[in-house]
């Protein structure tokens, strides 16, 4: 097997874009930007994922001169990154060519920059008068429809303004920030031990893998070995978050198609899944589980019996229900060829998880950089190549199957032994690093310790971060009807993106 | 299509009374619904959800009420696209401060009478994200509430329980 590798460069600002470029050529990802401060300086770090290893590049910038190359030239996922850099921080991408804020909205007074040390993230900010400059399109017959904040249905708020042409999207601008809820700042006031709550509720429902992805980037600062049992509990319990996740976004697509006996379905199934949760572990989403350490929850030789008595269900009913899926022509209608996109713009757009795996990606990162016990673990991805809504049911249907499998591998195979130990408080001016596929896709996060060995700061990058970018161009030249469909089939969370 | 309607054959109703942690009184809740809400608003209660910021885990459970296992239609309960028809605001939370005015202008639009819930731990006082620049804390910081449901997230059973009791007010 492949070894994964962490590597950290430092370079001079000055020699930022070229790193850029060069990791360009060698078809390398830029999986995440952000920024910290530091005493004296802005760190700028840009992270960039190539095959199995990931590349955290570093520069330095003087507070004085807060400002760095910007890498939107080479990288077209910069360009947000860039924007919420800009707007938390105050540090200037030079270069980029649309500094409009993002996150923060038009009415934050114009020098708050909250990730700031010097800011006190407790204290409420006032409210200025500002407008937001939209995309404009002018011309005959062109249409625009804003739809948001507060959505039609059980949804997050996120606002969408489309440009029309008859029924045909021309341009889709998406405006996100309204759930931000200072989660970065939040992680730095909270310290290591409740950062794992908080990192469970980043985004509701990947409560799992982002706890799992804190806790191991926490735990990855310092010499400590999680007991095995622990970790394959994680595992079970971020396959299970996968289950129940897919089953239920496959039935709500179907919904959105008004094929709501699917929905009826899979939505059955799923909350079979929740209720065994609740009555193994407590608590329906599997929350607050994880701890630093370990886990808090043991499972029971009894619990296991129930848990593999419930896949043999699952699988049968599933089965039944893909089967249905499969043969029904008039769903295929609205599926099929629906919110494409293509392998090329998903390597543009450095998009991850179901997304990219449903446009030729093969990205995973319980296979190219593995957490244990993943590495023990033969994990199959499924590839589609279509890039549309179908590909991306169909990607998951498959999942589901991977998992129920590497469920049962997991409790045949689950060593004995504790379940956590203590661990211990990171030391001072360290770092830490851990990407994790959750359900959704791979989920990075970043902690740095500083000169006191407190939480300075943690970086969250969820694969909405990344995603949501794509789906404007997806839903290109689609008819607004089936924007539903395409955004349900991406399902980016709002809340992870937001922060 | 056989595979359909053989698939439905077989799964029958699924729907059940709602038995939560205690189930008591929980058991009888569905029919007390009922009742007030044919008494009370002929029939039909309307609900309009707002997000006001949450981390979309409460959004998980209101979903869950429209599965066929709680399936809150049956007590004449639905959940509406426009605050206009709303009878009742289903509120989660924190509000952030970047939700603040939408969900102001969400509440103004709703016509009186209303009635506000708001749902789960960050929605009753901010939670683990508190009170900060970003977050203003519970939903009554902003618009006044009537009733609170507490959970993280609050069980579909607890949401039917919270709903009841704000209408039986």
């Amino acid at each position: 097997m492949k070894k994964s590798q962490l590597t950290y460069i430092d370079v001079a600002l000055d020699k930022f874009a070229e790193i850029a470029e060069q990791m360009k050529k060698q078809s390398a990802t830029l999986a995440a930007e952000w920024a910290s401060e530091a005493n004296s300086c802005f760190e700028i770090y840009a992270c960039y994922r190539q095959n199995s290893n990931y590349n955290i590049v570093k520069t330095v910038c003087p507070k004085s001169n807060p400002e760095f190359p910007s890498l939107v030239g080479t990288y077209t996922v910069a360009n947000r990154f860039e924007r919420q850099i800009h707007s938390l921080f105050g540090i200037i991408p030079i270069g980029h060519p649309d500094l409009r804020p993002w996150i923060k909205f038009e009415d934050w007074p114009e020098e708050s920059y909250p990730l700031r040390k010097n800011v006190d993230g407790l204290k409420p900010l006032g409210r200025v008068a500002g407008e937001y400059a939209w995309i404009q399109s002018t011309g005959v017959g062109v249409c625009e429809i804003p739809v948001g904040p507060v959505h039609a249905g059980i949804i997050e708020p996120g606002h969408f303004r489309f440009h029309a042409v008859g029924e045909t999207i021309i341009n889709l601008e998406e405006r996100f920030g309204y759930t931000h809820k200072g989660i970065e700042k939040r992680f730095e006031t909270l310290g290591w031990e409740d950062g794992s709550r908080l990192a469970g509720r980043v985004s509701g429902d990947s409560t799992v893998a982002h706890a799992l992805a804190y806790c191991v980037a926490v735990e990855s600062m310092s010499d400590i070995n999680i007991p095995k049992r622990a970790s394959w509990i994680r595992a079970l319990f971020l396959e299970r978050e996968r289950i129940s996740n897919h089953l239920g976004d496959i039935g709500a697509i179907c919904n959105d198609a008004s094929f709501v006996f699917l929905f009826y379905q899979f939505m059955r199934l799923k909350e079979k899944l929740l209720r065994t949760n609740q009555q193994l572990w407590g608590h329906r989403f599997m929350m607050d589980l994880i701890i630093l350490g370990g886990v808090s929850v043991e499972v029971s030789i009894e619990g296991i019996d129930q848990i593999l008595s419930e896949l043999s269900m699952l699988e049968k009913e599933f089965e039944e229900l893909v089967k249905i899926y499969d043969g029904n022509p008039s769903l295929e209608e609205r599926v099929l060829t629906t919110g494409i996109l293509t392998k090329e713009q998903a390597k543009e757009f450095g998009v991850v998880g179901y997304v990219s795996r449903a446009s030729g990606g093969k990205m995973d990162c319980r296979v190219s950089y593995p957490i244990y016990p993943y590495d023990q673990i033969d994990v199959r991805i499924p590839t589609y190549i279509d890039g549309d809504v179908n590909a991306r049911i169909w990607v998951r249907v498959d999942e589901i199957r991977e998992s129920i499998r590497i469920i049962r591998f997991l409790l045949n195979e689950m060593p004995i032994g504790e379940l956590s130990v203590v661990c211990p408080k990171p030391e001072p001016n360290k770092t830490g690093f851990s990407a994790v596929e959750g359900w959704r896709g791979e989920t990075l996060y970043w902690v740095q310790s500083d000169e006191k060995g407190q939480l300075n700061r943690c970086m969250v990058r969820d694969p909405s971060s990344v995603n949501w970018l794509a789906l404007e161009k997806a839903v290109m030249n689609n008819i607004v009807a089936d924007f539903p469909l395409c955004n349900k089939s991406f399902n980016c969370s709002y809340s992870g993106h937001d922060l | 299509m056989i595979r359909t309607l053989f698939k439905i054959f077989r799964t029958g109703i699924v729907t059940e009374n709602v038995i939560g942690q205690d189930a008591d009184n929980i058991e009888v809740i569905g029919q007390k619904l009922s009742k007030l809400i044919k008494k009370r608003f002929k029939g039909s209660l309307r609900i309009r959800h707002i997000d006001a910021g949450s981390c979309n885990g409460c959004e998980l459970e209101i979903h869950a009420l429209n599965n066929p296992i709680y399936d809150i239609e049956r007590y004449g309960i639905h959940f509406t696209a426009s605050p206009r028809f709303a009878d009742l605001l289903l509120v989660t939370g924190p509000v952030s401060r970047n939700m603040e005015i939408a969900l102001k202008r969400t509440y103004a639009a709703t016509a009186t009478p209303k009635v506000v819930v708001a749902v789960g731990d960050c929605g009753c006082n901010g939670g683990i994200f508190g009170e900060s620049y970003a977050t203003l804390g519970g939903i009554d910081k902003v618009i006044p509430v009537d009733v609170i449901i507490k959970g993280c997230p609050p069980t579909p059973a607890a949401l039917l329980n919270g709903i009841l009791q704000a209408i039986a007010n």
